[in-house]
């Protein structure tokens, strides 16, 4: 038998490799929005696995919810990200420093 | 021994090495690619938690849009693919204690003593004809239609900010100014020319 904490573990592991993730890639916004979408998703791991062993479908409707912020931010941070490439030609994260100047 | 348990530690092995390849990949294609497979996968273990409309959801609306976007935004860019591992070996040791020391204190909170089966309970189980998206649609369209209306907003929202930031303008097409179209005036377009009135030949 499969317990409740067996997926939430799953989901504590997701969240930490993601996390790593976001130190780990300085190099590359893009990779930065994906582990931010694994994230997301680990998030939404927990609440749907509360909503099975629980017998409550509200927490379903939670990851409907955020599946629907999630997309929108996707398309917002994407075009922030072409309009960055467009004006430094670079996404590295380093380099973003203007306002440090 | 069921199938379950077995099922379940298939997928969330590959779900967690798909993941550790995300971000650890240098080429970011293949990081999108190992990310729809921890979508695909991640799918498959919301099967086994009886949720069946959000497991296709989520194939459909991440795999089939979101990653697609993604996979656009890296190919219409012009970026190098052969970066240096600098980055990468100088914020290893702070990013791996860090990603360690939260994963041990979320595993002791999480752990079976706090989350285990003798504390929440066997899982209700469903009759053969339970439709999970009909449960669902009766909870959305009714307890929660107006945060319904409000994602519907977010998403109208969204379009709209991506189409303004990425727009380009060309000085040289053709636009209505509505302002402009309003404060014309009659003799901005007619003029009134007072003539003698001729006589019919």
């Amino acid at each position: 038998m499969i317990e409740l904490s067996d997926f939430l573990i799953l989901g504590a592991i997701l969240f930490c490799i993601s996390l790593a993730g976001i130190f780990l890639n300085r190099k590359n916004v893009i990779i930065l929005l994906m582990a931010i979408e694994l994230m997301l998703l680990a998030v939404n791991m927990n609440f749907v696995a509360f909503s099975h062993y629980l017998g409550n479908v509200d927490g379903q409707i939670f990851v409907f919810f955020i599946l629907t912020v999630a997309a929108a931010e996707a398309a917002i941070g994407l075009a922030i990200l072409i309009l960055l490439f467009r004006t430094k030609r670079t996404i590295n994260v380093d380099r973003l420093d203007s306002l440090k100047h | 021994m069921s199938i379950e348990p077995i099922l379940f530690y298939i997928f969330s092995t590959i779900l967690v090495l798909a993941s550790a390849a995300v971000v650890t990949v240098r080429n970011p294609v293949y990081a999108a690619l190992c990310l729809v497979l921890a979508f695909f996968t991640c799918a498959a273990v919301w099967l086994l938690l009886e949720a069946e409309f959000l497991a296709l959801v989520l194939v459909l609306v991440y795999v089939g849009a979101v990653m697609v976007l993604f996979l656009f935004v890296i190919m219409m860019l012009d970026i190098n693919l052969t970066p240096s591992k600098e980055g990468f070996i100088k914020y290893l040791p702070a990013g791996g204690f860090v990603a360690l020391l939260i994963l041990i204190e979320m595993s002791v909170v999480l752990g079976p003593e706090n989350f285990g089966i003798d504390i929440t309970g066997e899982p209700l189980k469903h009759a053969a004809d339970y439709s999970n998206t009909k449960d669902l649609g009766a909870t959305l369209y009714t307890e929660y239609a107006y945060p319904f209306e409000i994602a519907g907003a977010l998403l109208l929202l969204a379009i709209v900010a991506a189409i303004a930031l990425t727009m380009r303008r060309r000085p040289d097409s053709k636009y209505q100014d509505p302002a402009e179209q309003v404060a014309v005036r009659r003799n901005d377009r007619v003029r009134m020319v007072k003539m003698a009135a001729e006589k019919k030949q």
